[in-house]
């Protein structure tokens, strides 16, 4: 089993899972009290682009590394 | 024409004074500070809008150094908040035109967050990812997992079985049934769990197929029966390793009580 811990020397392993979390997690304000960004469909579009530069961040060798 | 917006990190309960979150820094490294109002306390921080505003935003987001260097600040002020009690953390770059807004929203919404900030406290959230191997599953290659004389589970057992007639097809279908059951028996140790859509195989930088990509909302009495009901599936399911990542703050568990 791998054991993650974003909160400490962890963090670069768990980008996908911060991500996750923070851009499809939390709750989401929509209407004109707010800036039109917490848009799910624009930050999706962005993860598709992002997937490669992000897959190329993250070589397997360092999620091994990360095993507890 | 507005030069400066109200990033938005989590909402808690009671209303805080203004500098209780005066050592913390948001991800402009301004101060985080708190907007009160109807019992409750945003922690909030200004930012100016020729970074943080829409257009700045959307092009930003495209950016991945700047988008994970935020991501991490964001979720590095909401977890330091939650270390002093429950948080309902607010999705990443919600931005706030100005103070009365949020107050406003604390208003309108004030039953809701309640809600939420109750379902939340004193649970943790913790993320359990299945990676499958394939091979491993239909048998391709030897397992090598169990050591002679260790007592297999019936599902080990029946995997055995399985595994010397397995297609790949097979195997995803064997998978998908280990998913669901750990799904299930992890559900038994949690208040709550929900499967996410699997990261893209790119950005896991595994190999193995992801068949889970759970989260779950634990008691915070029950983090460590968890974890080692998580360890022990990992070690009954051969061709199957699981992840742990957490405790995070309520991410997925707080936004589906209050979400408009």
């Amino acid at each position: 089993m791998t054991e993650v811990l974003p909160a400490d020397n962890n963090r670069e392993v768990a980008l996908v899972d911060l991500l996750d979390r923070v851009l499809a997690g939390g709750v989401v304000i929509t209407g004109d009290i707010t800036l039109s960004i917490a848009d799910v469909d624009l930050v999706v579009i962005s993860l598709r682009t992002l997937i490669s530069s992000v897959g190329s961040l993250l070589p397997p060798a360092d999620l091994a590394d990360g095993a507890g | 024409m507005l030069s400066e917006g109200v990033w938005t990190y989590a909402v808690i309960g009671g209303e805080a004074a203004e500098h209780s979150f005066g050592r913390l820094r948001g991800v402009a490294g301004e101060p985080v500070r708190a907007v009160t109002g109807s019992g409750l306390t945003a922690a909030v921080g200004t930012v100016r809008l020729d970074e943080f505003g829409e257009e700045a935003l959307r092009r930003h987001l495209e950016d991945l150094d700047w988008l994970a260097a935020t991501a991490r600040v964001h979720d590095a002020v909401i977890s330091e908040i939650a270390r002093g009690g429950a948080v309902v953390p607010m999705r990443m770059a919600t931005v706030f035109l100005d103070d009365a807004r949020v107050r406003g929203l604390l208003a309108a919404r004030h039953d809701d967050f309640v809600s939420a900030l109750d379902r939340v406290t004193a649970r943790q959230e913790l993320g359990v990812k299945a990676y499958a191997d394939p091979k491993a599953l239909t048998g391709e290659c030897g397992s090598g997992e169990h050591q002679s004389g260790e007592k297999l589970s019936g599902t080990a057992y029946l995997m055995r079985r399985r595994r010397a007639l397995a297609s790949q097809d097979d195997a995803f279908r064997i998978a998908a049934a280990h998913a669901d059951r750990i799904h299930a028996g992890l559900l038994k140790h949690a208040v709550a769990g929900k499967r996410k859509p699997a990261s893209d195989r790119r950005l896991t930088g595994r190999d193995g197929w992801t068949v889970l990509n759970g989260t779950y909302l634990v008691d915070e009495g029950r983090v460590d029966v968890f974890r080692a009901a998580v360890a022990t599936i990992d070690r009954n399911t051969p061709g199957i390793e699981l992840e742990i990542t957490g405790p995070w703050p309520p991410y997925s568990f707080a936004g589906d009580v209050v979400g408009l």
